[in-house]
């Protein structure tokens, strides 16, 4: 038996505080990790939406409100763009593909999107993966849908399925396209983007569903039926567009295409790098993670007081027990290295049950966040700036510990021989 | 003749914080071997005699020739290791460590000091040897120390100053928790056991009917010139 054992076994004779006090580092540190970790999953994650894409292009507003309601269905568009744009865009000697965004109707909640073949052939996700249909094809027929892995995951659609489009993005809507229902047609695999909780639509379905809504709702009789619409669907385009997700053939024209749909004469355009207006909504956020940092830290720093307190007030009732150590041989630096010990393994102890509830909280929280934010959050392990923290967090508790150890090394000195009981 | 093997010379010790000294005296020796009756009323200093001895508190000023060492000479840790190798102490009670077995706590000494561990040869057979000889039957010894009674505790305390043969056992008031049959029962047990180690005994009381027994009695108060503190 040693030294190491000794302390092991007066802090299982203290089991309770110890437990208590691990708790509460482990909150603390629960909750920094959690903090972190999140920031960096969910930033990750918007970047996995938007990485194939090199412009977005929309109707005049400011950038980070159009790549919000664009790509990650947050909010609402304010104007549309043309069809004569789109045009023109498309036909761009640099523009490599051009994806068409027709937005404003939903179904139970999930939105839909009119858009073209390009969207199936040329977006790009994440590691610039293509999208895959998971089963079925793409539509062809004017009244086909194929719908996000999410979608069909939550209201458990298969391929064959009818279903009714609502106007307006609303989770309960009163108004329903129901003269036109849509056969399911294809499902796309899992993403981990927004793209799994939309629904697809050919632009010239889009534009068949709203005929007779010009003012916003149905006007009585003043529908298409369905077959009058099949007969005419290839002349049937939508007036306009809710955005364009462009790609170019080299990434350098990026900037020169930029400036030149911002500067388009016949539409006020917006046209954003979704990377940098990433970077925009992060400085705005930033404000609130920063603080979330700093009371997370603030946490963490009553946890060390936490264990601070429970190390000082047991030391009062150790005093015998040290007294006895030191009658017995013990040097007043043994003595001193007990009580950093046990510190350390309180330390180490409350960080690895932080680090452990924080992926647990998590992996709980993943199934959400991919419903309702379309972020696909993983199970990774904290970066090595964290590690970097945390290991500081635990020189912290080292050297908070050297407070009673300083006080016990004095004590046994002040004390000599005589037990205090 | 042997050279004794403690001499304190010219001693004097005072607390911090405090006018008069607790301790000043010129000579006080123990004999190899000898059991010493060490008499004081409370406050005459008597612990802090044990302190300055046992080479946790020094004095201002005086010699203190233990075992063939100048204990004032030495550095604290070398003091440190002098007293965990040659010397074994019994307190008034709360001697053990609750949270450790009977084994465990005998055994304590031996982890501090090399020296001790190896004069103690086989350490768990020597402990056993011990734990027997201070009446302890083998169904305590793997008890936790606080399931024992104050009796008990006392003779495992004893056993623990004993492992190792330190020269000197240093022992403060060791009866006093306990009622006069076990007093005599258990000083009866300890002199046995300081003989069989050829230890010396330093025994320190207020209880001046204890003193009979020793090869010699000393009153604090007679040769401490300090003044007894309130």
């Amino acid at each position: 038996m040693n030294l190491l054992r000794l302390a092991w076994l007066s802090l299982l004779n203290r089991r309770f505080a110890v437990v208590l006090t691990i708790c509460t580092i482990a909150l603390s540190i629960g909750l920094l990790v959690l903090v972190e970790q999140l920031r960096s999953e969910v930033r990750q994650g918007f970047y996995r939406s938007v990485a194939g894409t090199d412009l977005i292009v929309g109707a005049r507003t400011a950038p980070v409100q159009l790549l919000l309601y664009s790509v990650f269905g947050i909010g609402d568009a304010t104007n549309n763009i043309s069809w004569n744009t789109y045009s023109e865009l498309r036909e761009l000697p640099e523009v490599a593909w051009a994806i068409p965004m027709a937005l404003g109707d939903g179904h139970r909640g999930y939105r839909v999107m009119g858009t073209s073949d390009a969207f199936f052939d040329h977006f790009r996700y994440g590691n610039r993966q293509p999208l895959e249909l998971a089963k079925g094809r793409a539509f062809e027929d004017l009244f086909e849908v194929v719908i996000g892995h999410q979608v069909a995951r939550q209201l458990g659609y298969a391929l064959g399925d009818e279903l009714v489009l609502a106007h307006g993005t609303g989770r309960v809507s009163l108004q329903q396209h129901d003269d036109h229902p849509f056969t399911t047609t294809g499902i796309l695999g899992p993403t981990g983007t927004p793209v799994d909780q939309q629904l697809y639509i050919s632009l010239a379905a889009h534009r068949a569903i709203h005929i007779g809504w010009e003012s916003g709702v149905q006007r009585p009789g003043g529908g298409l039926d369905p077959e009058g619409a099949r007969a005419m669907a290839d002349e049937l385009r939508p007036e306009s567009l809710t955005a364009i997700l462009l790609g170019l053939h080299t990434r350098a024209a990026v900037f020169g295409l930029q400036r030149r749909v911002n500067d388009y004469r016949p539409e006020a355009l917006t046209a954003i790098m979704p990377g940098i207006t990433l970077q925009e909504l992060w400085r705005i956020t930033g404000v609130a993670e920063q603080v979330l940092r700093v009371v997370a830290g603030l946490v963490v720093l009553a946890g060390l007081l936490g264990m601070l307190t429970v190390l000082l007030t047991t030391l009062n009732e150790r005093r015998r027990e040290m007294a006895i150590l030191r009658a017995n041989g013990a040097r007043p630096v043994q003595i001193a290295s007990l009580l950093v010990f046990e510190a350390g393994l309180i330390a180490a102890a409350g960080i690895l049950t932080g680090i452990g509830l924080a992926l647990l909280v998590q992996a709980a929280a993943a199934p959400w966040l991919l419903q309702h934010y379309s972020l696909h959050v993983g199970l990774s392990l904290p970066a090595p700036g964290l590690w970097l923290v945390l290991g500081g967090i635990f020189l912290a508790g080292l050297l908070v510990a050297l407070v009673p150890a300083l006080l016990a090394y004095r004590r046994t000195l002040a004390d000599g021989m005589q037990i205090k009981s | 003749m042997t050279e004794p093997l403690l001499v304190l010379t010219d001693i004097r010790l005072t607390w911090p914080g405090q006018a008069e000294p607790v301790l000043n005296f010129d000579d006080f020796r123990i004999d190899r071997g000898e059991k010493l009756f060490l008499f004081g009323p409370s406050g005459a200093g008597k612990s802090t005699l044990l302190g300055l001895i046992g080479g946790l508190v020094p004095p201002d000023r005086g010699r203190i020739h233990f075992a063939g060492q100048d204990l004032d000479q030495l550095s604290g840790p070398r003091r440190d290791r002098v007293r965990a190798e040659h010397i074994g102490v019994i307190f008034q009670q709360f001697n053990l460590l609750p949270w450790l077995d009977v084994r465990a706590n005998v055994t304590l000494p031996c982890q501090f000091s090399r020296a001790r561990a190896r004069r103690a040869g086989d350490v768990a057979a020597s402990v056993e040897r011990l734990l027997e000889a201070m009446d302890l039957e083998p169904a305590l010894w793997s008890q936790r120390a606080d399931r024992l009674s104050v009796g008990q505790q006392q003779r495992v305390a004893a056993a623990r100053a004993l492992i190792g043969s330190p020269a000197l056992i240093l022992a403060d008031e060791p009866t006093s928790a306990l009622d006069t049959d076990r007093r005599q029962s258990f000083l009866d047990l300890l002199f046995a056991q300081v003989e069989a180690a050829g230890s010396a005994l330093l025994f320190v009381s207020h209880d001046r009917g204890l003193g009979q027994h020793f090869d010699r009695q000393l009153d604090l108060t007679a040769f401490n010139r300090a003044t007894v503190s309130p």
